[in-house]
């Protein structure tokens, strides 16, 4: 592919078949990631993986009622209803095995999952060897068939994108208190039973609606990564339900564009590796949670400490004497040359030994107390308590009132 | 209508007792967690749920809260089914069954007190949140309030639940443990919040698990293991026979602290030999 095809998809400009799948695409990544950051919340990832399972034996069965009627079985009213009631009929046999038996929802769900999943292809092979199985095409379903989407499942997709944010917007309050603390919502009086069916109504919307375009088994991916990519960037739920949303729409958007542009590359992979990457990226470089901003934090922490026990050390009257990783980072910093302390040196050590006999001080006498963001022992006393405080712990025992600091 | 349930008027309820339980039974198998349990609570002071571990504790919160379903009793509020009474209560769960991961900040989670009020569909408005922080300025950490809850500590985590329970505004607080592994300043400010929500004219029902201690926060005691063994004022239910009888053999000669006997001076005590151990 050349760079100019891979624009053109990207930017809609590749003819009208393809702008409809991409944009059709996009908007099934935004209500999934938007629907998905509730369900991570509610800790129900694995419910979604066995709800979109348990459709398959429904479309078999739909198709197999509506053909022995006589009617049209391909019809996709027809097969999405059947993938609809099985799907919820997964569902609703988890949470019947988790409230009635002692067996944990985990085995639950493995079992629903595989069985129902072990019927729709039992029934599959069944249709298979009928005179009018062979052009049913319910196989696409299990991988989905992005290529197909039509202009009529482009807006349907885009009214479900919608009709996901104006759900996540409206009971956002509601999923949030129910995400968080059931218990509570119920005491208030809250119908969580409800509200936790229009969370599970909305994921079984997306699920059913998307069955076509990425297919039953990576459906779920779309629900769970961009939620857990979003995860990464932020402490606020809401910013976390959009970033879900965008991620899911970029992994959808890019997805359907790349597997345009490779002949016979099975979209719903793709697509749900494009979201895959972008939780690689997430996961690696998000500055909040990110592997790589924490790992960076620990090691600049670790060395604070190592340099502020050096110099305390030496402080004390110790010969300078410390890892050559630490003597190579006091060098580094100016502190040290040629294995004593710089004049530089010696003032932070002077400032680090009185700065940890505060802190020390602090400790014994509030013990309680917690001071904000502050990294204990080596963030400047000064900087992190109020100024009175730090004299009263400067000129000894004289206690001062029991308060809390922030930070 | 689903929901929001008006809240009965002071008058309605002026004469009735906050809580009165009768024959309540909840059992999950063979054998009641709660069995026939009756129970009704004093107008005014602090009241404490005391027993041993398993012996329905806060089954009997939860019962009462109707968040498990009961095999047979009932549960009045104020003269009235707690279906009906849901804006007069308040809750405070145990600490441990939130996920503190979430993503919320402390306000946040203070401001889900105020939802049954804002009602449906509505975001949380500027008056609603200022409630939340002036709640949590209560409870001593307005300064935490954009803090995200998972960088707090135990014992702000439970001060955060006690601020969003005041953001309730209820006439009844169910409280689960509030005093479960925190600090002692944490002990301190809960109680004194106990103590104004008290002095307000508010009933406080708390699960509590320090017999040290219940003498010095609490006015009344509620003794339970599987069925009520005896409720009254702390001064003369809670005694050595009582407390055999709510805990078997289980309890130390050293546990038994009888009203007025060992008592320590007030909540502040833990502070004060550390504060002289500093010289």
């Amino acid at each position: 592919m050349n760079p100019a095809d891979v624009i053109a998809t990207l930017t809609l400009q590749a003819g009208f078949n393809s702008a409809v799948v991409v944009a059709g695409t996009a908007c099934l990544g935004v209500a999934a990631g938007a629907i998905g950051g509730f369900m991570l919340l509610r800790k129900r990832a694995l419910v979604s993986d066995a709800l979109s399972h348990a459709t398959l034996p429904g479309i078999a069965l739909a198709f197999l009622i509506a053909t022995g009627l006589g009617l049209e079985g391909r019809s996709l009213p027809v097969l999405l209803t059947g993938a609809l009631v099985s799907g919820l009929a997964g569902v609703l046999a988890i949470q019947a095995i988790t409230r009635h038996t002692r067996l944990p929802e985990d085995a639950a769900i493995g079992a629903v999952l595989s069985v129902f999943f072990g019927v729709g292809v039992v029934l599959l092979s069944h249709i298979q060897t009928l005179a009018t199985g062979n052009q049913a095409g319910l196989k696409t379903f299990i991988l989905g068939q992005t290529a197909a989407m039509n202009q009529g499942e482009a807006l349907a997709l885009g009214a479900l994108a919608l009709a996901a944010l104006a759900a996540a917007g409206l009971l956002f309050k509601e999923f949030r208190l129910l995400c968080f603390d059931p218990d509570f919502a119920a005491g208030q009086g809250w119908p969580t039973r409800r509200i936790d069916l229009a969370l599970m109504g909305l994921t079984t919307l997306v699920t059913v609606i998307g069955l076509q375009t990425v297919g039953l088994i990576l459906i779920v991916a779309l629900l769970i990564v961009p939620a857990a990519a979003a995860r990464f960037w932020t402490e606020r739920l809401w910013v976390m339900v959009l970033v879900a949303a965008a991620l899911g729409g970029a992994s959808g958007w890019i997805g359907a564009s790349l597997s345009a542009l490779v002949p016979r590359l099975p979209a719903g992979a793709v697509i749900v590796l494009v979201a895959g990457a972008l939780f690689l990226v997430s996961f690696l470089a998000a500055p909040a949670r990110g592997v790589v901003a924490t790992a960076l934090r620990q090691a600049r922490l670790r060395l604070a400490y190592a340099e502020q026990a050096a110099l305390a050390a030496h402080e004390a009257g110790h010969p300078l004497d410390a890892s050559p990783a630490i003597m190579a980072w006091l060098r580094l910093r100016g502190l040290a040359a040629d294995g004593v302390l710089t004049e530089r040196g010696r003032a932070a050590a002077s400032a680090a030994d009185r700065n940890r006999r505060l802190w020390e001080r602090f400790l014994i006498r509030y013990p309680t107390l917690i001071p904000g963001q502050a990294n204990w022992g080596i963030d400047p006393i000064d900087r992190v308590l109020p100024a009175d405080m730090v004299r009263d712990l400067e000129t000894g025992p004289a206690g001062m009132a029991h308060r809390e600091i922030a930070g | 209508m689903l929901f929001p349930h008006s809240a009965p008027s002071i008058a309605e309820t002026a004469a009735t007792p906050p809580l009165e339980v009768r024959g309540l039974t909840v059992a999950y198998n063979r054998k009641p967690v709660l069995w026939s349990a009756d129970y009704t609570a004093p107008a005014r002071g602090l009241i404490a749920i005391v027993g041993p571990n398993g012996a329905g504790k806060s089954t009997f919160i939860k019962a009462c809260l109707g968040l498990v379903p009961a095999v047979s009793g009932t549960v009045k509020v104020h003269g009235g089914p707690v279906a009906k009474r849901r804006a007069l209560i308040g809750y405070v769960p145990q600490r441990e069954t939130v996920d503190w991961d979430f993503p919320a900040s402390a306000l946040d989670v203070v401001a889900m007190g105020r939802y049954a009020m804002i009602g449906w569909c509505r975001p949380v408005g500027r008056a609603h949140k200022e409630a939340a922080r002036a709640c949590l300025d209560r409870v001593g950490m307005a300064d935490f309030a954009d803090r995200q809850i998972g960088q707090l500590s135990g014992g702000q985590q439970q001060r955060v639940f006690l601020a969003r329970a005041l953001a309730q505004e209820a006439r009844v607080y169910f409280m689960d443990e509030p005093f479960a592994g925190v600090d002692a300043a944490t002990e301190r400010a809960v109680i004194q919040v106990l103590r104004d929500l008290d002095h307000a004219g508010r009933t406080v029902i708390c699960v509590h698990h320090d017999l040290q201690t219940v003498a010095d926060y609490f006015d009344h005691v509620l003794l339970l293991n599987t069925r009520v063994v005896a409720a009254g004022p702390v001064a003369t239910t809670l005694n050595a026979e009582t407390l055999r009888q709510t805990y078997g053999g289980r309890l130390g000669p050293g546990d038994v602290p009888m009203a007025g006997r060992d008592r320590a001076p007030d909540p502040g005590r833990d502070l004060a030999p550390l504060e002289r151990g500093v010289a």
